[in-house]
């Protein structure tokens, strides 16, 4: 690939790689620039680095480790409401943290279903406070990303590779171990570098379930350097640990992504010849059965709650709504040309996606806050809440969604590639006749991500709003805030169907073009 | 020239109409169902000119700001973070008479003027707990098996009170009693929201909360199973300030918002929209379900140099207690 002329212009990239490390790297520099000292770290915030990364890494390796059967089952199992339950199964990722707070503890809480279920048979009650309730939420949030992007990996082998297979009559174990472990190799790092890093910047949820200051994060402490000491030069620093932190995850996962070796598919439906056995079938049904019964219990819990509060909602509530709905299309509109630039530049230099991770390792206090020294000094940033918050969260996503468009994209680019050089395809036409028609699915289910985390998002927004400019999951804490926990849950609702119904739309118009 | 005068007097003009007051305050306060809503009418009607709300966290705000920074006056500035705030030296003083002021405690600071204050409490579902303790050390030192959810000292303002408040009931003796108290905490969480969420839940017995908690409660929702418990120890007293910035471009509106504060007009919108007692009005005055509620007989209040003196200790104690 390198000896060929690039085909497409790489600048774009680079412009959105730059406008990424700006808002991760160069509001850390903004804020570190304004700090006026810079106090080293004592003991309890090494002990908060140790906690952070003993957590993210229990939890990524749990998330991916149940995804992997999980997505196995859905990939080799069609039935009806498949795409409906595959939706559903991702809702945990994009809740915000307070709705799925709730919804956890109504199931695995000390008077959740699980403990009176466990009453009932004579067991003690379970507690979900703790370090195992920590990974608990962790896993509850990410295992839904993983079997996507596993579901994805399993997506992009194409067809005839089963057929082949099945002509070889591979058993299932044949067939893992030559078709799916090298899918896997190439999908598995990504996915668990990308978790890792979610679950280091964790706040709300590690505070919550860690049950007392021994689940101390690294976001934590920063939090505590920034609003109680306003020390902004330890808040920087430990803000620079956590791009630490990342960097040494990601050039770990760099090394270990295996390109798979290339072989042209049709495109044609995938049969799974191997998947008739009664063996697999009850082991499927097992997995898929564990899994959604995990992921869906606490969103039931959500709805039952929520369905009292949903019929008297305000009328701010409502505004906020359309508000985060706006937001929301704006910052999938934003992601996908930021991720798709970034992603085809990174063909070339893979560098690239790295600085597309960044935004992950970015504490969003850090970079709320730095982005507000660097407004303020030109404009009033109240004014433009909302669009740093779509660009913001844009930024957020990019992560995930390089995740999966970068390998579906350079998947795309090996197998046709050569094709379209000799048919001297280059710059627009490329993307629009070669690419573009190949990262349908990436592409919808990459919007509907943007989409619907935006529109869960509760970070940047609170430091820039007007209080006529609140997004939803705002108005859900305003309404927490003021003891009307009906009417919050009943806002959580709302805002747990609009994500859902964003993120499903998106998804099923990527699919239905791929 | 013609246009360049016109909209030289179209500026002057929308100068004139625009005379805005600009208030810091913290997005509680000026949400739809806070206090702030009621207050801004109240006070444009008053005064014939706009009120805008700023919301966020406040001092880092205003820290980040620096001279700069647009408000006229912020509001919402706890005791515990006063110093903090008069040492940046942004504010200036109220000039303001506050004899109005019913507080608990004497007042006289010339910066900062209160305008509600509240008693931190641990709020219990009275139907499950029958017998609540009557003191802190009872709460530390009971058999009972209560379950507790309590706020980060290091995230939330009511947090940070419990701990002072801990350290001035147990003085030296606080490790010990926080290491008493932590097996019966279920969890601690980073801001009220969260541990009040988990008590209304029934996932706690108690929550750390404000004495007035039942008073919403009672009124909203006429729901009388809350309660808070009362300790013979007294209970940490808060109080919320405001202050006027010094170098404000609108001394004159800001002066009148000052004064606002300590009107009837003001003092009457706290009770029912921020949950807490209003810094300047009779007790008698006070809506009827606040008369109801049982009163702490002792003000535990640290003033913010005490308060600032005693902060990092007792958060470390806290903290090494909660840690084992």
């Amino acid at each position: 690939m390198a000896r060929r002329v690039f085909a497409i212009s790489l600048w774009p990239g680079l412009i959105a790689a730059a406008l990424v490390a700006l808002l991760s790297l160069g509001t850390l520099a903004a804020v570190a620039l304004r700090a006026e000292s810079f106090s080293a770290l004592n003991r309890f915030d090494w002990l908060a680095v140790r906690f952070t990364l003993v957590q993210a890494a229990l939890s990524a390796a749990l998330s991916v480790g149940f995804a992997i059967p999980a997505a196995r089952a859905l990939a080799r199992r069609r039935f009806r409401g498949r795409t409906l339950l595959v939706t559903l199964l991702g809702a945990p990722f994009i809740l915000p943290t307070i709705v799925a707070i709730l919804g956890l503890t109504a199931v695995f809480g000390r008077s959740g279903a699980v403990s009176v279920l466990l009453g009932w048979a004579g067991f003690e009650p379970i507690s979900i406070y703790g370090f195992h309730g920590v990974v608990l939420a962790h896993v509850f949030f990410n295992l839904p990303l993983a079997t996507r992007l596993l579901l994805q990996g399993w997506g992009t082998i194409p067809a005839e590779r089963f057929r082949l297979a099945a002509a070889l009559q591979f058993g299932p174990r044949d067939l893992f171990r030559h078709i799916e472990i090298p899918m896997l190799r190439e999908i598995v790092p990504g996915a668990l570098t990308v978790i890792f890093l979610i679950c280091t910047t964790s706040f709300a949820v590690a505070l919550t379930f860690g049950g007392g200051p021994r689940a101390t994060t690294v976001e934590l402490a920063i939090y505590e350097a920034f609003r109680y000491d306003f020390n902004l030069g330890k808040a920087s620093l430990l803000a620079l640990i956590q791009v630490l932190i990342c960097v040494a995850a990601a050039l770990v996962s760099l090394r270990f992504g295996v390109p798979q070796i290339g072989q042209v598919g049709l495109d044609r439906t995938v049969q799974r010849f191997d998947a008739a056995g009664i063996g697999t079938r009850s082991a499927d049904a097992f997995w898929m059965a564990l899994v959604s019964l995990f992921l869906l219990a606490p969103l039931v819990a959500i709805a039952l709650r929520g369905a009292t509060g949903l019929a008297d909602l305000p009328a701010p509530v409502w505004e906020a709504a359309l508000r985060s709905l706006l937001t929301a299309l704006g910052s999938a509109a934003l992601a996908i040309v930021l991720s798709l630039t970034l992603a085809l530049s990174a063909l070339r230099w893979r560098w690239l996606e790295g600085v597309g991770m960044t935004a992950i390792a970015a504490s969003p206090l850090v970079m709320g806050t730095g982005l507000y020294i660097m407004l303020f000094a030109v404009t009033d940033p109240a004014n433009w809440a909302l669009l740093i918050t779509a660009l913001v969260n844009a930024a957020m996503s990019l992560p995930f969604i390089l995740r999966a468009l970068g390998p579906a994209l350079a998947t795309a680019e090996r197998d046709y590639g050569r094709l379209a050089d000799s048919l001297g395809m280059t710059g627009r036409t490329r993307l629009r006749f070669v690419l573009l028609p190949r990262l349908g699915a990436p592409l919808g289910f990459s919007a509907g991500l943007a989409a619907a985390l935006s529109m869960g998002d509760l970070g940047v927004i609170t430091l820039f709003a007007r209080p006529d400019s609140a997004t939803l999951p705002l108005q859900i804490y305003r309404l927490m805030g003021s003891y009307r926990m009906d009417q919050a849950m009943g806002a959580a609702l709302l805002l747990l169907g609009l994500s859902l119904a964003l993120f499903y739309i998106f998804d099923l118009w990527g699919r239905r073009r791929a | 020239m013609k246009p360049g005068l016109i909209l030289a007097a179209t500026l002057a003009a929308s100068a004139a109409q625009a005379e805005t007051l600009t208030v810091y305050a913290p997005d509680y306060f000026a949400s739809e169902w806070g206090p702030g809503p009621a207050i801004r009418d109240a006070f444009e009607a008053e005064c014939g000119c706009e009120l805008e709300y700023v919301t966020g966290d406040l001092l880092p705000r205003i820290l980040l700001e620096g001279e700069r920074t647009r408000a006229d006056v912020a509001i919402g500035f706890n005791s515990d973070v006063m110093k903090q705030a008069r040492e940046t030296g942004l504010f200036g003083p109220h000039g303001l008479d506050l004899s109005p002021l019913t507080l608990p405690i004497d007042w006289d600071d010339d910066i900062f003027v209160p305008f509600n204050w509240s008693y931190t409490a641990f709020v219990y579902d009275n139907t499950k707990i029958e017998n609540p303790p009557q003191s802190f050390h009872e709460l530390v030192n009971s058999e009972e098996d209560w379950t507790i959810a309590i706020q980060d000292p290091r995230t939330s303002i009511s947090g940070l009170a419990m701990v002072l408040w801990g350290k001035e009931v147990f003085g030296d003796e606080a490790e010990d009693a926080w290491a008493k108290l932590a097996p019966k905490v279920t969890t601690v969480t980073r801001g009220w929201s969260e541990a009040y969420g988990l008590f209304t839940d029934g996932e706690v017995d108690m929550v750390l909360s404000y004495t007035t908690s039942p008073a919403y409660h009672i009124i909203a929702e006429e729901d009388e199973t809350k309660s808070a418990a009362l300790f013979e120890e007294g209970h940490y007293f808060l109080v919320e300030t405001a202050a006027k910035l010094g170098n404000t471009d609108q001394p004159e509106l800001a002066d009148r918002f000052m004064a606002f504060i300590l009107s009837p007009t003001f003092q009457e919108i706290i009770p029912t929209a921020n949950w807490s007692y209003p810094a300047a009005l009779p007790e008698d005055q006070w809506p009827e379900a606040f008369s109801q509620l049982n009163y702490p007989e002792k003000a535990i209040f640290l003033n913010e140099d005490e308060a600032a003196a005693l902060r990092d200790e007792a958060i470390e104690e806290w903290r090494a207690a909660f840690s084992q």
